[in-house]
């Protein structure tokens, strides 16, 4: 019994050394980090460094992502992202579902832009079968996939303040991605994973009267962004937690291949529906038209809530104009006959799109049969993630949660 | 003061102290949910919900009493005590009528300011004892915030002091007069930003800053011992909401105030009260070091400045 009861105590001090640093062994001060030094006595206190585990479950990693930083104090010496808790396998899965089956794997990696996901892979695989996709069918699919880019982006406008401890923006956000959610719902009959997308078109037309619906739900959150944008921009405490925090130089986002809104922040003016357009976008990024790509230089914290916010705005004036488009098209079909068994001829091909959280590639090498031979997956978050472990050391605690949700990132886009 | 007299003086506190912390939590939650487009409780005890916080006590109730195993027992299972009772015993010195306050004391308004001041003290103790990381940096942040923010808070109760020139809250009542919101107010201002940074209310909740530290210090606790925890937290909007109304806004002064001294000082602790809930709303999470900053750079030198006010004033009147 005593013999518990001393153990229990060992362990109690054990415990106690691990936390506050009660080693024996003299403190080593590496580059990076700062020794010190607490003046009482000769000595002063014997200072070493907490490894703490972010994660995997944590609340400001939207899911599994684990960080593993080691900190002085409350400041990071070295951080180190370890993913892969939410692998789910789906670049194998692709292998052996045949191209309709894909579709609904592929929409699930980064659950808050099922749309744009699917696109990837029908217009890869469009491509390679060399089949002409009608009309009406490539400016809805520019309509749904530019509200998903809305859903998407409301989503981290409130998320990202909710980090920071504004609880209220996300409750402003939800109610206008409820509005969107209610037409996507109306079209596709889904709420987050819509499986919309075929090959050759989409499932089936859009209800009648769905088009003035769409434009009712964006001329009410254009009129009520500004109940989100007033508590975002301009609120002192929120600039002086992001801004000049976390920056991102133009070098690490090339070395990282950090794509979308956070590269955009940097000032790397990048966007494959202006660069390399795909479905209508040639034409509504052409000059005069209503897209345009939402840059910012400095690339901290604040620039890429910025640009999000900008994005979004910019994402309802394109819709806008998707809706208008489709109003003056003329009727016909929105999808293709497809035969039973579908394949792809031998070949390959590697089809990129600018997901709301960057690029999203499909790289597709097919022998010949109805299921690929390969479809290697390159998702937006696992680049913007990896990149975590240069931006944090250096920063605080609460910098790192400020830092972490401003990449924007989805788990399960990291870890496929 | 007979036997009996203390008896009675004792419920009424104690039963004041219980029930007006949940009256503040039930404003927060349904101010809170109609600034946010939401409706809040509307179910438990049927009338818009106001049996909400009541429910959820007895599911507190009903919780595990969890004690990690690397915990320091006694420290961990004592702390959620040290953080409600200072609380409790702020409360009695309060007065919320002429002749309505728990217990006279002389130097009421320096007993205020000691007695909260321990509270911070259970919060360090469940920092510690937890064993847990998220909770020592919890606890370390709320030691940093106490030091820097007690001393705002001290210099502008001094100044209101200094002012009515007596420590006795009935008498700093009793002295003022409706310049004073102008007089002090630089001090007013102070005291209730030091306010919420004791409490650990946002803008200044980083000691349970969420997504930063799961919960800072609570990380550990389970049922009624994590309910005292948030019991305190509202207690301590309470004590601190009408420690500044009988401070600053002059207690139960207003029309009638021999008859409905104690609502007038409710309702204007009740009006402060809204106020601190509506920062939590508005407002994002400063960083530790920003609201260091904050102290040192803005807070001393305004009191300081107050003090200094409120001297050349008194002089000028004599």
């Amino acid at each position: 019994m005593s013999g518990r009861a001393t153990r229990t105590a060992g362990a109690a001090v054990a415990a106690y050394g691990r936390l506050t640093g009660m080693s024996s062994s003299p403190p080593t001060v590496g580059p990076g980090q700062r020794e010190l030094t607490v003046g009482i006595g000769a000595g002063g206190l014997a200072t070493s460094d907490m490894v703490l585990n972010i994660g995997p479950q944590h609340p400001a990693t939207h899911g599994v992502l684990r960080l593993r930083v080691v900190l002085d104090g409350e400041r990071i010496v070295t951080a180190e992202p370890i993913v892969g808790y939410m692998h789910r396998g789906a670049e194998k899965l692709f292998e052996v579902r045949d191209y309709r089956q894909i579709i609904l794997l592929a929409n699930r990696h980064d659950w808050l832009s099922a749309f744009a996901n699917e696109l990837g892979v029908v217009l890869g695989v469009e491509k390679m079968l060399g089949m002409e996709v009608p009309v009406r069918a490539v400016w809805a699919r520019t309509l749904l996939a530019e509200l998903n880019r809305v859903l998407n982006h409301l989503m981290f406008l409130g998320s990202y303040p909710l980090e920071l401890g504004a609880i209220t923006p996300i409750f402003y956000s939800f109610r206008e991605r409820e509005e969107l959610q209610a037409v996507m719902e109306e079209a596709s009959g889904g709420r987050m994973h819509y499986m919309f997308n075929r090959v050759g078109g989409l499932k089936e037309d859009l209800p009648a009267g769905w088009l003035g619906r769409v434009e009712q739900a964006i001329s009410a959150i254009r009129r009520r962004m500004p109940d989100l944008q007033n508590m975002l921009v301009g609120n002192e405490i929120l600039a002086a937690r992001t801004d000049g925090v976390g920056v991102l130089s133009r070098e690490l986002i090339h070395a990282f291949g950090v794509s979308g809104p956070i590269a955009r922040a940097s000032g790397v003016d990048v966007d494959l529906r202006r660069d390399a357009p795909y479905l209508a976008y040639a034409e509504l990024f052409a000059p005069g038209g209503p897209g345009r790509v939402v840059t910012r230089r400095e690339g901290d914290c604040l620039a890429r809530l910025h640009v999000l916010l900008e994005q979004t705005h910019v994402s309802l004036d394109l819709a806008q104009a998707c809706v208008e488009r489709m109003r003056s098209l003329p009727q016909g079909p929105i999808n293709v006959r497809l035969p039973k068994v579908l394949k792809v001829p031998e070949g390959h091909l590697y089809t990129a799109t600018e997901n709301p959280l960057g690029f999203n590639g499909y790289y597709l090498v097919s022998r010949g049969e109805k299921t690929p031979w390969r479809l290697k997956l390159r998702s937006a978050s696992f680049n913007n993630v990896a990149v975590l472990s240069q931006v944090l050391p250096g920063q605080l605690i609460a910098d790192m949660v400020a830092i972490l949700g401003s990449m924007f990132f989805v788990v399960g886009d990291v870890d496929k | 003061m007979s036997a009996l007299e203390v008896v009675v003086r004792a419920l009424v506190t104690l039963v004041g102290f219980l029930v007006l912390p949940l009256i503040v939590g039930q404003t927060e939650h349904k101010v809170m949910a109609h600034m946010q487009g939401r409706l809040g409780p509307m179910y438990a005890g049927g009338f818009h919900g106001w049996a909400q916080l009541v429910a959820d006590g007895v599911k507190f109730v009903q919780k595990e009493d969890v004690t990690p195993a690397a915990a320091d027992r006694w420290v961990f299972r004592l702390a959620p005590a040290v953080a409600l009772i200072p609380y409790l015993v702020a409360i009695c010195v309060i007065p919320l009528g002429p002749h309505v306050v728990g217990a006279q004391v002389d130097a009421g308004a320096l007993f205020v300011v000691a007695v909260a001041g321990v509270g911070i003290l259970g919060t360090l103790m469940a920092g510690w004892a937890s064993a847990n990381k998220y909770s020592l940096l919890g606890a370390m942040r709320s030691a940093a915030q106490l030091l820097s923010y007690e001393l705002p808070i001290v210099l502008s109760v001094a100044s209101v002091a200094l002012a009515a020139g007596t420590l006795s809250l009935g008498g700093i009542v009793g002295q003022w007069s409706p310049w004073w919101l102008l007089w002090q107010l630089p001090g007013a201002v102070c005291f209730l930003t030091a306010a919420l940074a004791e409490l650990q209310r946002p803008p200044f909740d980083m000691p349970v800053a969420d997504s930063e530290i799961v919960f800072g210090a609570y990380t550990e606790y389970t049922g009624l011992r994590f309910a005292f925890f948030l019991l305190a937290e509202y207690a301590g909007i309470v004590v601190m909401s009408l420690f500044f109304t009988v401070l600053f806004l002059g207690g139960w002064r207003g029309p009638f105030a021999d008859q409905l001294g104690v609502v007038w000082t409710l309702l204007k602790g009740l009006l402060v009260a809204v106020v601190i809930i509506w920062f939590r709303v508005a407002w994002p999470r400063m960083r530790e070091d920003q609201l260091q900053r904050l102290a040192w750079v803005w807070l001393v030198p305004i009191a300081l400045f107050q003090v200094a006010l409120t001297g050349v004033g008194v002089v000028v009147r004599r």
